[in-house]
């Protein structure tokens, strides 16, 4: 008897403990992978060192003439969703970590005097004394307002000029604009609405407020999504880098295996003269065939270009799916002079590549001359996944250069910022 | 020491009849299902059913998965826009496309019996009966279950 009821106790404990598994979510295990084993790799001569962790979806990052640096959270720590770092002794680590700012979002940039900072979607910017890193936070003034943010593709990132226009990406919230949105079989719409107010680059003026579509100006089209953009001061232009479409090989596998699927299409990266047309959702650029082919949803059949022959020419191409998330035009001395006027690039790291392995997770380095690349690109810094590809440690996000020319990279996996610098010869 | 041992072998015999009564044919749709997960869900939810961070939620030990069948399956069939789901404060950003014209009741059925009892997870079988009852319902939201975290909205600034 006593046995028995032994019995029914446990199994009435193991019954509680089934249901108490199946309607509690705080035990889900966190897909992060161990960081301990993420040992980041640099060309000869660099070094690097980690300056905070744990800060969580560190997106983009801008340091401050003093070197403080400012860094823009998708999701509030604290209560707060834009973080400052101080370092008041220089032993590379910061002392005063503090926050302000109540909206999450990816985009954060400093120019003449104000540090810019949008959520998904507004822009705000702040008076900030760039010799102490102090900010006024009573100074805050939304200059843009009303943008979309359908939850897809909703990260507004952001760069000046030198003439007061601040420039907005405006993610489409779709993968290629069909019908019914990332459902095979699905058509093209044709033309696409979503270019109307988003898949773009919007223009806004830098010191005035409530400004929205009536008011900005869209200064290009046919960006699927661009979260890595950066103005080029040595050509006075703008370049953006476009994540490519998703599912061409689960969409349309009579036209692109497994593997083609993966490497297609090419992440791109573009120099943008205002009014430029980059094709989005007709077109995407194939890494096999070599150039701008019609989408399968609008009658592709891998080897037509119709229409794409008119659209503006992306002039550097990469490996589908890496994300590139981050990019930064380097204005700085203190790395060897190949590195001048040159583009590095923060790849998040691919998702659609499944069930192939997944790729990405590291900075690459684009030599530049005159405003156009004069070499291929290269890993610049590695090693952030770890040891399974498939679930990175860190995700590259946001880039920044400090007035000594040292390097900043953010990770959104995270929360984690590094410092890179050059000790090497010249 | 003996009478534990009798204990032990009568509990998990009758644990494990109790399971087989409840789910009949488990296996097999868990073997159907496996296929219909590996061309259709895969892509997004990944390999290990693990999901994207800010994109494609997981599917692992979660209540959305091994809670009310019936709002599982109607997530599967008419899709969500994204951002409705919310695990531990993370929200997850990618449209999840609608199945209704693309999956039949079974080939739904066995997908979710799968995914309900792989990653680690343990549930009863989904039936095609749960499946067509979530075709009808019109209950919009059978997607989002009762929650002590409800998904909310980014905070933006007013």
């Amino acid at each position: 008897m006593i046995r028995l009821t032994c019995f029914f106790i446990l199994f009435g404990i193991v019954l509680s403990a089934q249901q108490a598994i199946a309607g509690d979510t705080s035990i889900l295990a966190r897909p992060h992978a161990a960081a301990a084993d993420a040992v980041i790799t640099l060309p000869a001569g660099f070094s690097f060192t980690k300056m905070i962790g744990d800060l969580g979806r560190a997106r983009h990052i801008v340091v401050a003439a003093n070197g403080d640096v400012f860094v823009k959270l998708d999701k509030l720590k604290n209560g707060k969703g834009i973080y400052r770092l101080h370092d008041s002794n220089g032993d590379g680590k910061p002392d005063q970590v503090t926050g302000f700012g109540n909206y999450t979002g990816t985009g954060i940039t400093i120019k003449n005097g104000y540090l810019y900072a949008s959520s998904n979607t507004e822009v705000f910017r702040y008076k900030i004394n760039e010799q102490t890193g102090e900010v006024d936070q009573a100074s805050e003034q939304k200059i843009v307002t009303g943008l979309w943010d359908k939850r897809q593709h909703e990260s507004k990132s952001l760069t000046l000029d030198n003439e007061g226009n601040i420039y907005v990406n405006i993610g489409a919230p779709s993968n290629d604009c069909q019908v019914q949105d990332r459902v095979k079989g699905s058509p093209g719409q044709d033309p696409c609405p979503i270019l109307d107010s988003a898949g773009g680059i919007w223009q806004f003026k830098a010191d005035q407020l409530n400004q929205s579509y009536a008011t900005g100006t869209r200064y290009a089209t046919g960006l699927r999504n661009v979260v890595g953009l950066d103005w080029n001061n040595e050509s006075n232009d703008l370049y953006v880098m476009q994540h490519g479409r998703d599912m061409l090989f689960q969409f349309y596998p009579e036209m692109y295996d497994q593997k083609a699927g993966a490497e297609n299409p090419a992440e791109e990266m573009f120099r943008i003269k205002k009014g430029a047309d980059c094709g989005w959702p007709y077109c995407y650029y194939d890494n096999d065939k070599k150039g701008k082919l019609l989408n399968p949803e609008y009658g592709g059949d891998r080897n037509k270009t119709g229409r794409c022959d008119e659209k503006t020419k992306s002039i550097m191409q990469f490996p589908g799916h890496l994300a590139p998330n981050g990019l930064l035009f380097y204005t700085g001395s203190a790395f060897p002079a190949k590195y001048k006027n040159g583009a590095f690039i923060a790849f998040h790291g691919s998702w659609n590549r499944s069930p192939e392995p997944q790729a990405g997770y590291y900075v690459a380095f684009v030599p530049f001359k005159d405003g156009m690349p004069s070499g291929k690109w290269e890993i610049f810094a590695n090693g952030f996944a770890g040891s399974n590809i498939n679930r990175a440690a860190y995700k590259p996000c946001g880039l920044a250069q400090d007035k000594d020319g040292s390097l900043y990279v953010s990770d959104d996996n995270n929360g984690t910022i590094w410092k890179i610098s050059y000790g090497g010869k010249k | 020491m003996k009478n534990i041992f009798i204990t032990a072998v009568l509990f998990f015999l009758l644990a494990s009849s109790f399971t087989s009564k409840q789910q009949p044919g488990i296996k097999a749709s868990i073997d159907r299902g496996k296929k219909v997960y590996n061309a259709t869900c895969l892509a997004c939810h990944q390999a290990d059913g693990l999901g994207v961070e800010r994109m494609n939620p997981p599917l692992v030990k979660t209540k959305w998965v091994l809670g009310n069948k019936k709002a599982l399956a109607k997530i599967v069939i008419d899709g969500l826009k994204g951002g409705e789901i919310e695990i531990d404060g993370d929200d997850f950003h990618n449209p999840m496309p609608p199945q209704r014209g693309q999956l039949t009741d079974q080939q739904i059925a066995d997908v979710l019996t799968y995914v309900r009892n792989n990653f680690g997870n343990k549930a009863s079988a989904v039936t095609v009966a749960d499946v067509k009852a979530a075709r009808t319902t019109t209950v919009a939201v059978a997607a989002r279950p009762a929650s002590k975290t409800p998904a909310k909205k980014t905070p933006v600034k007013q």
